[in-house]
């Protein structure tokens, strides 16, 4: 230490002009998601602790909620019903992912692809099939011994049937990334199969389980399509939200039980994140996949299991599918195509098939395009680590956010003849802008982690070789991450085809959507129609998906060449 | 190489750098000379990849500051900075074909597209690669990757080369050939160069000149000899090569107690009675043809023999030295011709012009 360090100041590396582009562009994005997201919470927020006429009142309208048992008793529907559905799944998700991970078990690819379908359809496609199996004309409806499906029965197996996808792709993961030598170790040290199985195998996915428990429970807790169809008299939280508002047009009140749905999801949420990171670091890097060896008894007792979950997902779209070319149930069943003549009745229309076309195409463009890039400044930006940092976290928000809740919040915000934005209101863009916030996380964690991927090394020879940041974005990074992008457009296209909780509220008589029609098919009692229009929707998807599947092979073979070894 | 009078091309000066609590560069100066060929050496969590990354600017130093070629870049981000860079993992963009992976920075510096097709060949064919240039990364084996890499570093002409661990991905015989090519293609572009690396092979062979680092600070800079003849600390004397470190007491100037010998050697005025560690390499133990007028010549027995392909390990204790061994590097001939096995008494001498002394720390 020769010199006198006190004299010397801290230096400050100064930014290129990329960097503060990069600053700027991020920025601008970030305002973006603050609008989308922040302005519309707060208002809805104080909105809470606001009486009819705007004066803020405290937690007076918390306290009535509280005290009025029937409102109260729906929190308790709620998180009851949430939570016998998600132990039901976790149970038969588990079993159904270790099917197909860890067994030899023939025709996975076919309970692969059966596994998709509820992610096709709109939560309600479920509700609608279950009418037409157990409801007061139903075929099967011998088997609830008496019971009405109309109510917490309907909404379980509602629930459990288009959750089931989600559970099981994180279920997967985790049983995807158990090291193989953990298990070669545990043979050689003569562990009993049963033994190994909660030493090694339970462990392991230990954090997918708990991660997939509360994921599972938000969405039974916040969805709204599968209450709304076959929920009857029972009431939960996400149809509180709707009757308080579309029905008594109390603004208010449907604001205090949007933040009652909102802290139970956000728990939750926090949770998740905190165990998901903990599951990271389990992983090593010398890590060996696990090959799973024939086992005769096992093999065939999974495919039964696996067999009898494909035939019931399989009832669920075939009752549908069914329902929708039959001309009148149950007492004239031929077949016609009258059902799809949606023109016919007041609040459906094929225009609101096109609408949510439209709106799909709009969301799966400008939301993978803003969702892509930001998550890449965030990711391969230098410095401005806390705008960086708070960027990131405002992109978290809104998985914890339940849809009802934002579609409220943007009633609130946007529907303010003072804000200059209000001219959205009631307009696709407000639908676009609804559709991209409520799906942004999940959007901007498969960016995250493609990004991540790549190696950190290519910025800095970028940056030796003089290479612009918008030029080395073009020619590699986004190309390199081309399946991640894809995937991203596909995810917010089908969301924004099935997706009915946050749109509910913001639709116009302009912009009115396929799943909304569903809902108010069903309203009016036109059931057949409705499954048509949820049919319709079912098709539009797979056919994305197909094509999807197809894009990214192509793409994957055009880049064969270079991502082969 | 290393010419003393030259203006300095880099100028290190005061380099600290500190991430959060944790101190990776200690108050760093060093200066470089230009078209030299320059090695960070060090054990892991030394500092070497951060003074690189520093003088890149990837990292920006806390305090100090760096002068390029007469120009203070001490706070310029790295766009802004003149230097080429190889890392450890090739960094190849694997979407892009070898001839446009050497022709991004040509393209960024605006060179027109003929220029650019010219200079492309050129560089692929100094490393010997034009007949892979329409493939991609992925299509090529680790040594030729490196090899594009460093072509593509050296498209743009930089002043200064940066080499992170450029070679210690790759396998040991790929490793020792592209040794020799890159130290070539350094002469030929001549470049300044900085070499990252944990290999002391590496910078012996390669290094003008050597900067061994540890613990954030420098502990030794010179030519790979003197690095390896006159280690100056203890650290460098164990992290360089092989060595031999016996418990000594200074017992008058020019002699050193190791046990019940007395062993004669420079003991750099160190006073009486000092603790030190005696210091000597085991291939400068001599064994043949001893005589009276060899130094330091001990009574010692074999204890163990390792065999190590061209020579052997001897591991040699016991007679004057008692408990105290020591390892000697015998040839094979000379093995042969003592017929060299277990349980042999011989006499070794120790020349003391090889010993150093270190005290103990």
């Amino acid at each position: 230490m020769t010199t006198n360090i006190k004299n010397i100041s801290i230096v400050k590396q100064k930014s290129s002009r990329d960097d503060l582009t990069m600053r700027v562009c991020m920025i601008l994005i970030g305002l973006f998601l603050a609008i989308a997201i922040l302005l519309p919470l707060y208002t809805m927020l104080s909105k809470s602790l606001e009486n009819k006429e705007g004066a803020f009142i405290g937690i007076s309208n918390y306290v009535e909620y509280f005290s009025t048992p029937s409102l109260f008793l729906s929190a308790y529907n709620s998180i009851l019903l949430s939570a016998i559905g998600t132990i039901i799944l976790l149970l038969v998700t588990f079993i159904y992912a270790y099917a197909l991970t860890r067994t030899q078990m023939p025709f996975k690819w076919f309970f692969k692809i059966i596994a998709i379908i509820p992610l096709l359809t709109p939560s309600m496609l479920g509700g609608i099939s279950l009418v037409y199996w157990f409801g007061n004309q139903g075929v099967a409806k011998g088997l609830l011994m008496g019971e009405s499906i109309y109510g917490p029965i309907g909404i379980v197996m509602g629930s459990v049937y288009w959750v089931f996808p989600h559970a099981l792709m994180i279920i997967i993961t985790a049983l995807s990334i158990t090291d193989a030598r953990l298990y070669e170790a545990a043979v050689a040290l003569r562990t009993s199969k049963i033994k190994t199985f909660f030493m090694v195998t339970i462990p392991s996915c230990k954090f997918g389980l708990i991660s997939a428990g509360f994921v599972v429970f938000i969405l039974i807790f916040t969805d709204f399509g599968v209450p709304k169809v076959i929920g009857g008299m029972y009431n939960m939280l996400a149809t509180d939200i709707y009757k308080q508002v579309i029905g008594q047009q109390n603004f208010q009140m449907g604001a205090v039980v949007a933040v009652v749905l909102l802290i139970p999801a956000i728990i939750a949420f926090s949770v998740d994140r905190f165990v998901q990171r903990k599951q990271v670091a389990l992983l090593s890097a010398s890590a060996v996949p696990y090959e799973p060896k024939k086992n005769k008894g096992l093999d065939l007792t999974m495919l039964m299991f696996c067999s009898f979950i494909a035939f019931l997902i399989i009832c669920m779209i075939g009752m549908a599918q069914y329902a929708a070319l039959i001309k009148f149930w149950p007492y004239n069943l031929s077949f016609t195509l009258d059902n799809f003549n949606f023109d016919l009745i007041e609040g459906g229309g094929w225009s609101s098939y096109f609408n949510s076309i439209r709106l799909s195409i709009y969301t799966a463009l400008i939301g993978s395009i803003i969702i892509f890039f930001g998550a890449y400044l965030v990711e391969k930006g230098r410095g401005f680590s806390f705008g960086r940092n708070v960027f990131h976290a405002i992109a978290m928000i809104p998985l914890a956010v339940p849809g009802m809740a934002l579609g409220l919040a943007y009633i609130f915000f946007f529907n303010n003849p003072n804000n200059p934005l209000n001219f959205l209101y009631g307009t696709m863009g407000i639908l676009v802008i609804s559709t991209i916030t409520h799906f942004y996380t999940v959007s901007h964690l498969t960016a995250t982690t493609a990004l991540k991927q790549m190696d950190p090394e290519f910025e800095s020879v970028s940056a030796s070789l003089k290479t612009p940041f918008f030029r080395s974005f073009q020619k590699i990074t986004a190309p390199i991450c081309m399946p991640a992008i894809l995937d991203i457009s596909v995810y917010l296209f089908l969301n924004a085809m099935t997706t009915v909780s946050a749109v509910v509220f913001l639709y116009s008589t302009n912009t009115r959507l396929a799943s909304i029609a569903v809902l108010n098919m069903d309203d009016q009692g036109e059931l057949a129609m409705a499954a048509a229009m949820a049919m319709m929707i079912a098709y539009t998807c797979g056919g994305v998906r197909i094509l999807h599947a197809i894009g990214t092979h192509n793409i994957l073979g055009k880049t064969q060449r270079w991502r082969s070894k | 190489m290393h010419h003393e009078n030259a203006q300095p091309y880099l100028q290190i000066r005061n380099l600290t750098k500190k991430f959060g609590e944790f101190i990776a560069l200690k108050d760093i100066s060093i200066d470089i000379i230009e078209n030299e060929f320059v090695c960070f050496l060090g054990p892991s969590g030394c500092g070497k990849t951060t003074l690189l990354r520093v003088i890149a600017g990837l990292d920006i130093q806390t305090y100090g500051s760096i002068i390029q070629a007469g120009k203070d870049i001490s706070s310029l981000p790295p766009s802004e900075r003149d230097f080429g860079i190889v890392f450890q993992s090739y960094a190849l963009f694997p979407n892009l074909t070898i001839t446009r992976n050497v022709a991004v920075g040509l393209e960024n510096v605006g060179m027109p597209a003929p220029k650019v097709q010219h200079r492309v060949d050129e560089l692929l064919e100094l490393v010997g690669l034009v007949d892979q240039k329409d493939k991609y990364p992925a299509q090529l084996s680790g040594g030729q990757q490196q090899r594009v890499a460093l072509a593509r570093a050296m498209a743009i002409s930089p002043g200064l080369l940066l080499l992170d661990e450029p070679l210690s991905a790759l396998d040991a015989k790929v490793r020792s050939r592209l040794r020799h090519e890159i130290k070539e293609l350094q002469r030929k572009f001549a470049v300044t160069t900085i070499m990252v690396t944990h290999d002391q092979e590496e910078a012996l062979t390669m290094a003008d000149r050597i900067v061994v680092m540890d613990n954030g600070i420098i502990e030794q800079v010179g030519k790979p000899e003197e690095i390896y003849r006159s280690p100056k600390t203890k650290f460098v004397a164990d992290f360089v090569g092989t060595m031999n470190f016996l418990s000594a007491t200074i017992v008058s100037n020019g002699t050193a107690k190791v046990g019940d010998v007395v062993l004669t050697c420079d003991t750099e005025d160190l006073p009486v009675g000092s603790s030190v560690m005696v210091a000597i390499r085991p291939e400068e133990i001599n064994a043949r043809n001893i005589t009276n007028s060899d130094s330091n010549i001990v009574q010692i027995e074999v204890l163990h023999i390792e065999f190590l392909g061209s020579f052997c390990r001897v591991k040699l204790g016991g007679g004057d030295l008692k408990d105290v061994s020591l390892r000697a590097d015998f040839s094979i001939s000379l093995t042969r011709l003592l017929s060299i096995k277990v349980g042999l008494k011989l006499k070794v001498s120790l020349p003391s012009k090889l010993i150093r002394i270190y005290l103990t720390d």
